[in-house]
Order: structure tokens, then C-alpha cells, then sequence
């Protein structure tokens, strides 16, 4: 369970994308690094993900964590955006017997989770087909 | 360098243990490997356990141990490297032993994971991958090997029945295994027919929740000669890490950590996988075992599958592999597993393993990894 600050502090990546981009060799890192993982360059400049790209796997989470128990079941995959980064989130929107390796989606900004009536509404970004 | 033997193994049947406190279980394991080795009093010992904290609120496993064994003021280290601990704490105790250090060093791994509900074990578990940009979306671990297994089938064409093989075979291992959590066989009809938990892997592709501890007990090999035990060497300790978020790697289908620590665990022991007679792998998913089995260069890059469909990896097979039952059948106390893998290649070197017992086998290997591979042991072991 995220306590705020915990939540605050990712808001420019949930919300906003924000990645780091190497200056030195050119790599887009999400979320935004402190060293390259290639080059080890320290210095960075922020640009934002790319909002659309493909499905590289998926899976149905049918045995969810507590906080999505009311969600179940749901898809989540792992995308590989056009600007080459690949991240890790849920596909929605989708039926589940159209979802393919391959098929192209986009980002949306969307609910993830809440933590009940006096916590936290946790938002970031999910993938629907284009 | 000194070289550093093996010389005692212990470990407790595991399951369900309600009436058995995490102490408890350690101690048990702990006082049959002593007593198997010999001895009473010990230099150091190294705990593996990936979430005390988590699954029963207790920090502070150095010193709770050492106690309960009644080994203060030996010094005690609590390790975790998530479901690789086991295999970390290992390391550490070899490294120990052959710096000079330490000459007796007790090696334990212990996990109590029934004292939460099943959600929470959930959560504990997943705390292992990348909080904030996994588990945040709702991943869960059967999740991300299932992300894996879906790349794995549409990469190289391995087929469902394929990893339905992995834990029939693992089964009828663990069938001779009477330590094993569940020691009975199962059919591929049966994995194919169990409850789905994260498509495409059911119920019966998952290793389960179980309580269990393992120890082992090491010190020089001179040492162990001098006291007339059957000498296991540890002939090399390969040790890799790899990006912690599954979608940060490159191909998703490759354990790069399991490949590296395998490649300076060869080097060290001069041995090549040809050179190996039986293999514990980290079969906490059917995949798993699969991708595993690849990365240590037993099988070729995406012929895990086959490999297990064509029988090279039973316990008749080329080169066995999880002759225990592994941690689908034997059980997953997720913090003891790396140890128990020591305890079994163990007994199939001295020739203690029954009736699962590999004939004539000389060099063993285990592999133990953290996550979805971000953390992985690789020790080769040999017989003198």
C-alpha cells in the first residue's frame, strides 16, 4: 500500500510519462535512471515515452494481489513502445480471445487501484488496442 | 584459497506446518546436519530467508537463531536475495571457509510461510519484483513466468504439454522423496485440467506455499579428511544478477543471471555441462525449468521443451534433473529452497537418495534464482 509520498514521488512518470533520455549514447530509460545502464553516463534530459507500440507477451491474471481482487480477471502484458522502451501494465478494452503477440496498442491515463474509502486513488497508465 | 567440503546435510519433511514455529523448523533441519557432519560447535552460520518480516514479523534471524541452535556468540548472518537466499547464504559460508575465516560454517535456509492467508503470501512473494512498476499494475508472480512462458511457446513453439511434462516428471521424482510436500504422482491430463492462475499457467504449473527449513555444514576439505567423512567438494560458486523488471530485458525469454553464474561456476570447476551427472534446478514455474535448463547450456537456446518431452532430463535421462521432485513437488519455502537443492545433489553424490538415486553420480549442480531471474547461485559439486 503506497503511503503519499511514496505515491507523490512516481507522479511524473504515472501520469505523465516522464523518462530519462542518455545524453551521451541515446537510450531511453523508463523509469528515469541515474546512471546508463549502457554507456554509465550520468547525464540524462527528460523527454516523455512514446504513446503507442505492440504487444511482446500478455497473460489473464485470474489469482490477483488483494488491492485488484475486485478487477480479476484482467489482462497485463508487456508492451514494447515505438521509441524502443518496453514496460510492464494492463491491457483493457481488449477481449481476451483478440489479444495476440503483435497486436498494436496505445497508452491511456486510467485508475489502477484504490485503497478503499479513506485511501489513496492510485492512477497511471494502461493499454488499450489503437 | 582453501578447497571446502560438504560434510554434513539436514532437512525436515516439509508442508503445511501449523504447529511449527519458524524457529522451530530451523532447529530441526539445523541438528540433523550438525549431527550428520559431526560436530557441535560451529565458527559462523549464514541464514537464507527472503521475508521473515513479512510472513511472521520477525527481523533479527542472526541472532534468533544462533540462539535457538544454541550456537551464541557465534557469529550469525541473515541473507536475501528474494528466493535465491538459500543459495546466497552458501556462497557466503564458502566464501568463509575458504578465505581462512571460519573453518566449521553451518549454512541454513528457512521460510515460515503459513502463518499468513494466501493473499498476503502473495503479496510477500511479490515483493520481489519491482514494486513500483510491476507490482503496481497488477502482475503477480505466476504472472510474470506466465509472461515469460507465452514468449517462450510463441518464440520457439513450446507447447503446452510441454510444460505440463516439467511437473509430471518433477512429481514422479518427488514420489521417491519422502521429505517432499507432495509426494505422489500426477498425469499431464491433470496439470492440463487445474484451475487457471495466470494463462497460460494452471495450478499444477506452480511450485506451492510451504513451510521447511534445510542446512548444510561446511568446512576445509583437509578438515574434513582428517575426520574421515565422505568428502563433497564444492569445486565453484557462480554468482549473477540481471535487471530486476522482467520488460527491462532484451529477450524475455532468457535468464542472462542464470547463464552468468553458470559460466564462472564452470570456469572455476573447470567442468562443462557435459561434465555433470544430475542438476536441482529453480523450478518455481513449469517454465522455469525449462529456461533454466537452457541458460546452463544443458539444452540447446529454446529446446527446453523437447528436451523434457524426449526424456533427457528424467530421472533415467541424459542428464536428470530434479531428481528431489524440485520445488514444484518437493515444496518452495522460498528462503530454504537454494539449501535443500545442496542437500539433495548431497545425498545422490554419497549414494543416499534411495530410490531416486542417480547411479554413479560423481559431479552435481545446483541453480537457485531470485525473482523473475534478477538474482541467481550456480554451485558445482564433486564427489572425491
Amino acid at each position: 500500500m503506497p503511503t503519499p509520498s511514496r505515491y507523490w514521488r512516481e507522479i511524473p512518470q504515472r501520469y505523465r510519462l516522464e523518462a530519462g533520455k542518455c545524453k551521451n549514447c541515446g537510450l531511453v530509460v523508463f523509469p528515469p535512471r541515474i546512471i546508463c545502464p549502457r554507456c554509465k553516463s550520468r547525464d540524462f534530459e527528460k523527454v516523455n515515452l512514446a504513446e503507442s507500440g505492440k504487444i511482446i507477451t500478455f497473460t489473464i491474471i485470474r489469482v490477483p494481489p488483494q488491492q485488484f481482487v475486485d478487477q480479476a480477471p484482467y489482462a497485463v502484458g508487456i508492451v514494447e513502445l515505438d521509441d524502443g522502451v518496453k514496460l510492464t501494465g494492463q491491457i483493457v478494452d481488449c477481449n481476451f480471445e483478440e489479444m495476440k503477440i503483435g497486436k498494436r496498442v496505445k497508452i491511456e491515463f486510467r485508475k489502477i487501484f484504490d485503497e478503499g474509502e479513506a485511501g489513496i486513488i492510485c492512477y497511471g497508465y494502461k493499454f488499450v488496442p489503437e | 584459497m582453501r578447497d571446502v567440503a560438504v560434510i554434513g546435510v539436514g532437512m525436515t519433511k516439509w508442508g503445511e506446518l501449523w504447529e511449527k514455529s519458524l524457529r522451530a523448523i530451523f532447529v530441526e533441519s539445523a541438528l540433523l546436519a550438525l549431527d550428520d557432519a559431526g560436530v557441535d560447535k560451529i565458527d559462523s552460520m549464514y541464514i537464507g530467508c527472503m521475508s521473515s518480516g513479512l510472513f511472521v514479523g520477525q527481523e533479527h534471524l542472526a541472532s534468533l537463531l544462533a540462539d535457538f541452535l544454541s550456537q551464541a556468540p557465534a557469529p550469525s548472518a541473515r541473507v536475501e536475495s528474494a528466493c535465491a537466499s538459500g543459495g546466497l547464504a552458501l556462497r557466503m559460508g564458502f566464501i568463509d571457509v575458504a578465505s581462512g575465516m571460519s573453518d566449521v560454517v553451518l549454512v541454513g535456509g528457512v521460510e515460515k510461510m503459513t502463518d499468513v492467508n494466501g493473499h498476503e503470501a502473495t503479496y510477500a512473494l511479490s515483493t520481489a519484483a519491482d514494486q513500483e512498476y510491476e507490482g503496481y499494475h497488477g502482475i503477480t508472480f505466476p504472472g510474470l513466468y506466465a509472461l515469460i512462458a507465452r514468449a517462450h511457446m510463441e518464440k520457439y513453439g513450446t507447447t503446452r504439454e510441454q510444460l505440463a511434462m516439467v511437473a509430471v516428471k518433477n512429481h514422479h521424482n518427488g514420489s521417491k522423496n519422502p521429505l517432499a510436500q507432495f509426494p505422489y504422482e500426477i498425469t499431464v491430463d491433470s496439470v492440463l485440467n487445474s484451475v487457471m492462475v495466470a494463462d497460460p499457467l494452471r495450478i499444477l504449473d506452480c511450485s506451492p506455499i510451504t513451510d521447511g527449513a534445510a542446512a548444510v555444514v561446511l568446512c576445509p576439505v583437509e578438515m574434513a579428511k582428517k575426520m574421515k567423512k565422505p568428502v563433497v567438494k564444492i569445486l565453484g560458486s557462480g554468482h549473477a544478477t540481471d535487471t530486476i523488471a522482467l520488460s527491462s530485458r532484451k529477450d524475455i525469454t532468457w535468464l542472462e543471471a542464470t547463464f552468468q553464474a553458470a559460466k564462472k561456476a564452470y570456469s572455476m570447476a573447470n567442468k562443462k555441462p557435459k561434465d555433470i551427472n544430475l542438476i536441482e534446478v529453480h523450478d518455481c514455474f513449469t517454465i522455469a525449468e525449462i529456461c533454466v535448463t537452457e541458460a546452463l547450456g544443458v539444452v540447446d537456446k529454446g529446446k527446453g521443451g523437447e528436451a523434457v518431452q524426449q526424456g533427457i532430463t528424467s530421472l533415467q535421462g541424459k542428464i536428470p534433473v530434479n531428481t528431489s521432485g524440485g520445488l514444484k513437488a518437493k515444496g518452495h519455502p522460498v528462503g530454504a529452497t537454494g539449501v535443500a537443492q545442496v542437500v539433495e545433489v548431497v545425498k545422490q553424490l554419497r549414494g543416499e537418495a534411495g530410490e531416486r538415486q542417480v547411479k554413479g553420480a560423481r559431479v552435481g549442480m545446483t541453480q537457485n534464482m531470485g525473482g523473475s531471474g534478477g538474482s541467481t547461485l550456480v554451485h558445482i559439486f564433486e564427489r572425491e
